[in-house]
This record gives structure tokens, sequence and C-alpha cells, in this order.
């Protein structure tokens, strides 16, 4: 087998680890991990989640081959099957002009299927739709031992809900079956509305309306300080029916073609474009762009869904020191922890590029999903932001004390203690994986730093 | 593994009671930090350094290491390993400074004092590289010194076996290139410390305080090679070219 020692990171481009990379087709599985020494193997999706948790340093990172061509739609259940290996935007293009669309998505179309069940991904339709897992009927997973297990909701529970949510350490996800979502129109009817501050943007987003929409999602600017600290542009929308295209679009209802405008180029200077002055201009900018009140305004999937994609490898803005994200959940409940811990990163001036608050819905069975609910604030902050570990081991601790927690699939600067009190459910997972993974022959970064198969 | 912010998990100073390498392993202390291990001589020193380290959160313990005694490098760092896992931070700070223009005098003081900064260093750099290599990530840092930038006779000895390993560990480092290791050299200037006591201060005189901010800031930039005080990296590129008659008659100390 070809493998090449690869230096790889996640999507923040922080900490690297440096490991045996190799491409296989899944029929190549059971004899590749025979050869697994005491450093592990894990499979390696698109690289987007933030931190460690797609590298395994010193051990071997499978990208499993596959794609969105041999997907099977059901047009009657409504429902996929596809490679575990197949990306969002594979599937995407496929089931979309077929009148179907993904039922949770990401920020980013860039993800594979196998990346947003061990991730337990959420999207603008949390508080609707649930998470990723919910959506899954079945799945194969290759386990450890060379054998390939069918599991769903109802066959073998314990070990498909460890999957979901269990960031690859279980098993490598082979294909699954998907619930889909039946779509009139490729576009989205979107209201928009500018909010002036933090409270009124919590009681806009409580008041009920967020349930009479499927999509609702906040972005918060974090420079702005003082009266106007939480000012925010809160959108909310659902999938356009036929009758809400204009004119020249219903002659094409379902037509999807996103595209990527430019790439950023590997040459960002030390210490990056984004620093307090120039977030807080975009900011400025963003802000004002925006309407006061819209209803209705139609957009494409890719403009509401997956802005950022339109620009490739935009985590490079951030230079060499990288990118760091931090998503915290805290319950109903715990507004005021939440007003607390806007106010502590705005003071702190750790310039945050993108804030995004959003409303959870119930979470599921998975022990180590992320979601739960309540209210879900994600932080995109400059690595070298000086006083940055600081803060976000102090909103760790503020986080926990509301009862909260913070997401795997965007960690890359916290503890195995506040993992084990974020999850209580930890030892429950962790039995799971001793059943299926004695040998412990899936490991990653993450699970090291975070001790997450013991103590 | 180091976090985002390079803040490593578990540390080992080689020459646990270094004045430098502890004031490295403090600045390098966070939240995250689960283990610091003190690899020392002297044990009972390395024990007063540990509890100064010593926190709830933090584990520190002292092991048994002798630099001179190349023959166990590999299995003290191989103990460590298995006692705390991986190697994030690798200090490398032992070293004897010899009783200057006396020890280029005395053949057994000369020898005894090369096989310790040198050879111990290198035998002690090979056992931690292919540990770091083996885990794909984690990173060396040598404690060199300027006196290795261009030898003076009041620490020849010293000067050369610093040379010697500064030159070893700066090719080790394009070595590991691509394996996820790395190798950062630290070259300090005079260090007023312990080992330096009673001794007249050199121009740009450190501390080791500083020394370990300098060190701190290179681990987390990703720094091959830093200098403590900086200015010294200008300072030893225009007297690597200054006149042998000239070099000789020049008071460095």
């Amino acid at each position: 087998m070809a493998v090449t020692r690869t230096s790889l990171t996640g999507w923040g481009r922080t900490n690297p680890s440096a490991a045996e990379l190799v491409e296989l087709f899944r029929s190549e599985l059971p004899a590749a991990l025979k050869e697994v020494d005491d450093r592990g193997a894990l499979v390696r999706g698109l690289g987007r989640s933030y931190g460690d948790a797609a590298q395994n340093g010193g051990g071997l990172v499978i990208r499993l081959m596959g794609s969105a061509t041999d997907a099977l739609l059901d047009r009657e259940a409504g429902t996929v099957t596809v490679s575990a290996g197949a990306s969002l935007d594979e599937l995407l293009r496929y089931i979309v002009p077929r009148g179907f669309f993904v039922p949770v998505t990401p920020g980013t179309r860039f993800v594979t299927i196998g990346g947003a069940i061990a991730s337990d991904i959420h999207g603008k339709n949390h508080h609707f739709d649930g998470s990723f897992g919910k959506h899954v009927l079945r799945m194969s997973l290759q386990l450890a031992d060379g054998s390939v297990a069918e599991i769903g909701p109802d066959r073998d529970p314990e070990l498909f809900w460890a999957t979901i949510g269990g960031m690859g350490l279980t098993g490598i996800v082979l294909d699954a079956t998907i619930r889909l979502l039946r779509v009139e129109t490729s576009r989205m009817a979107v209201d928009t509305h500018r909010l002036p501050d933090l409270d009124t943007l919590m009681d806009t987003m409580a008041d009920g309306d967020d349930d009479a929409h499927r999509y609702s999602v906040a972005w918060i600017d974090l420079a702005a300080k003082g009266s106007q600290l939480g000012r925010s542009v809160l959108t909310r929308g659902d999938h356009a029916r036929f009758e809400q295209l204009p004119a020249k679009h219903q002659s094409d209802p379902l037509s999807y073609g996103p595209e990527q405008l430019v790439s950023v180029p590997p040459i960002i200077p030390r210490p990056g474009l984004l620093n307090h002055v120039t977030v807080a201009a975009f900011n400025e900018l963003w802000f004002r762009k925006a309407p006061k009140r819209k209803i209705g305004g139609i957009e494409s999937i890719s403009s509401f869904f997956h802005p950022l994609d339109m620009v490739g490898q935009w985590a490079r803005f951030y230079g060499k020191p990288g990118l760091v994200q931090y998503q915290l959940v805290v319950p109903f409940g715990q507004e005021d922890a939440m007003r607390r811990i806007v106010e502590r990163v705005s003071a702190s001036g750790a310039a945050s590029f993108l804030a995004v608050l959003k409303r959870f819905g119930a979470g599921n069975e998975a022990p180590l999903s992320f979601p739960q609910p309540g209210w879900t604030l994600a932080l995109d902050m400059p690595g070298g932001a000086p006083g940055l570990g600081k803060l976000l081991h102090g909103l760790d601790d503020m986080v926990l004390e509301a009862g909260g927690r913070n997401y795997f699939a965007k960690d890359a600067h916290t503890v195995p203690e506040t993992i084990r009190r974020g999850y209580p459910r930890l030892a429950e997972w962790q039995a799971v994986r001793r059943r299926v993974d004695p040998h412990e022959v899936w490991q990653s970064d993450l699970g090291r730093r975070l001790h997450l198969a013991g103590d | 593994m180091d976090n985002a912010f390079g803040e490593p998990q578990n540390i080992v100073v080689l020459g646990g009671t270094s004045e430098i390498g502890l004031a490295i392993a403090h600045h390098l202390v966070s939240p995250v930090t689960r283990s610091i291990v003190l690899a020392c001589r002297d044990l009972a020193k390395g024990e007063q350094a540990a509890a100064a380290l010593r926190s709830d959160t933090v584990e520190v313990s002292v092991v048994s290491f002798d630099a001179a005694d190349t023959a166990s490098h590999e299995r003290v760092i191989g103990d460590i390993v298995e006692a705390h896992g991986d190697l994030d931070v690798v200090v490398l700070a032992f070293g004897q400074l010899g009783n200057g223009e006396a020890t280029g005098a005395d053949v057994a003081e000369a020898a005894a004092l090369a096989h310790v900064n040198f050879t111990g260093a290198i035998s002690a750099s090979v056992a931690v590289a292919n540990r770091l290599r083996k885990q794909g990530h984690g990173t060396l840092v040598v404690l060199s010194s300027v006196a290795g930038e261009r030898v003076r006779k009041a620490n020849f000895v010293y000067g050369a076996t610093k040379a010697g390993l500064d030159g070893f560990a700066q090719g080790l480092g394009d070595s590991l290139e691509g394996t996820g290791a790395r190798v950062l050299v630290v070259r300090p200037g005079f260090v007023h410390s312990a080992m330096t006591k009673g001794m007249k201060a050199a121009p740009f005189a450190t501390t080791p305080d500083k020394v370990a901010d300098v060190t701190v800031q290179g681990l987390r930039r990703g720094n091959r090679t830093v200098w403590a005080p900086g200015i010294l990296r200008f300072v030893f590129s225009a007297l690597r070219h200054v006149p042998g008659p000239i070099w000789r008659k020049l008071p460095l100390g």
C-alpha cells in the first residue's frame, strides 16, 4: 500500500502532526488494519473540523475512497444510500436537481458523510430538525477487527449512537442511508432582521417565531462595544415554494450549480490579515449592508448556507498562526451566562470575525453529541491573538459553570477535565468503545489530547 | 499533544536542575499541562525544583538521569514515555561550563566536559528524536550558547562543545523535516545563574527568565533558532567576521 508521511492539520491550521496518509477503497481496509501499530489508525474526511480531530500523529490516517456517483436515491422513501467518503457538495449536486435536500448542512458543503456522522453535525435547522445523526437510518461500520457491522437505531443501538458524534473512534463509517428533505425549489425564502443589541436578539429569537422557520441563525458583531454590544443580523428562512420564485426562475426551479469564486493563495504574511481593525471594519460593513427588516428575500442555497465556500481556503486569511474556533452551548435559562460570555469575548479584544448565535432544539441519544437544548455561540478567532489561550480557558469555566459544553469538531485547546464535566455520558461511550475496539486501534490526536478513550 | 496555542501537555527537562531549563518549564505551564518530568543526577535538588512546579493539575516527577551515561539514555526516555505518554516539549538543558582556560589544560577534565556537553547531548537528543519521529509531533529544545558561535579562549572547551552541539541540533532539525517533529535551538548569551556565579558578566547579559520567555515565544511561533537576547544575533554576525588579532584582544569575559 502506498504510504506517505504527511503533515496534517485541521481547518484552523494550528497544531500539526505527521501521519502515514493512505487512500484506500473499503475492500482494502481489513488488510491495512492488520498492519496498524501502537499509534493506531483513523479515517479522515475533508479535514474541515477545526482542531486535531482528523489527525493521528505517527499513526495511519486513511482517506476512504468513494463518491456520490454510486449514491442510491430512493425517491419514494425519500432516502439516499451513499458512500461515507462522499461530500455533501457531491451529494447536493446529485439530489437537489431531483427535488431533495440534505437533512442537515453545516456552514460548508465540503464535509463528508462520514465526517457529518462522526461529528454529529448541526446546522441552522437544529431547533427544527435536530442534528445529522437523527436522520441516519442505518450505516455499515468497519470495525477494528476487520469485520463490518450493520448498525442502526434499531440494530446495535449502543454502537450506532456511540458512532454518531464518536469522532471516528468506534470505526470507519463505510456507507449510510440518510433520510432526505423534499424541496420544490433550490432557492431559499429568507427574512432578515437587524437588531441593536444582544438582549433584543435573544428575546426576538425566543419569541416563538423561530419555530415557524426551518432555519434560523444570527450573526453577532463582537467588535462592537458598549450599548452596541451584541448588535446582530438575524436571518431566518425556509426552502422556497415554487410559487415564491420569481418568474424567471420558475422554468428551472431546481437548478443548482454552486461555484467557488476565488481561492486564497498560501502566501498570507504573518500575522495574517485579520486583526481588530480589519475585523471591526468588516463587521461594520456587514451590519450596515443588512436590511433593517426584509421579509421573503430569495437566495440561493449556497449564499444562504455556504457563503464562505465561495472563497476557497479562506482559513489562510489568518496567516501562519492559524484560526481557532470555539463553539459552546449553554442551556436555556442561562441567558445571563451567555451575556457574560459575549461581554468577556468582546472586552478581550480578540477579534472575532464571525460570531454566530443559534437556538438549539432537543438533543439526541448519542452520548457524545454536542447539541443540547439551549443557546450556542460559535466564534472564529486568529490563533495568534495575544491572551487567546487564557480567554478560552476562562470561557471553558464559564460554560461548565452554566451547565454547558463545547464542541469536539471545533476544539483545539481544552483539557480532559472539561470534557468529563461537559459530557457526563463519556463513560457510557467508553464502554461501547472498549467492546468494539479493545486494542485501541482507532486513535486520534484529539482523542489522545482529551483522553477520550480512558483516563 | 500541543494545543492550538502551542501549550504542551507533557514537558520533560533533561538536566532538570538547570535554572534555564526550569525557567522554561515554569513559562510553559498552562491549564493544559499534565506532567513535567525533571530528569537529573541530583535527585534531592530535583525534588526541590519539583515542589515549586507542582500544582493540583500538574504532576511533577523527578527521574534519575546521567548525561554521561549514554548507554542509559534510550531507556530513560522510553520509561518517561511509558509513564506519561507522548513527549510534547523536551528541553535539553544539561551542560557544564568547566573551569575556563584551566579545563583546556587538563586532559581528563576536558574530555569529561566534552563527553557530557557534546556526546551526552547528542546521545540524549537522538533518543528523544526517535520518539518524536515515531509519534509524529513534538519539539526538542536544545540549549546551545553564543559561546559556540565563535569560540573564545576564555572557555574554549565549553565553547567548542556548544559549537558542535549547535551544528548537530540544526542538522537534526533539518533531518526531522516532514516527520512532524521539530528542533528549536536556543542561543543565550551570558546568563546570570548559579553556573556563572562570581563571573564577570559579558555585554548583553540576560537571566534564565528572559531566556525562557524568548524560548516559549520561539516554540509558539515555530522558530528553528532563537537568540537571548535577540540582539545577539546581530552582534555575533558581526563578531564572526572580526579579524583574529583583534578578536583575541576583545574584552569578552
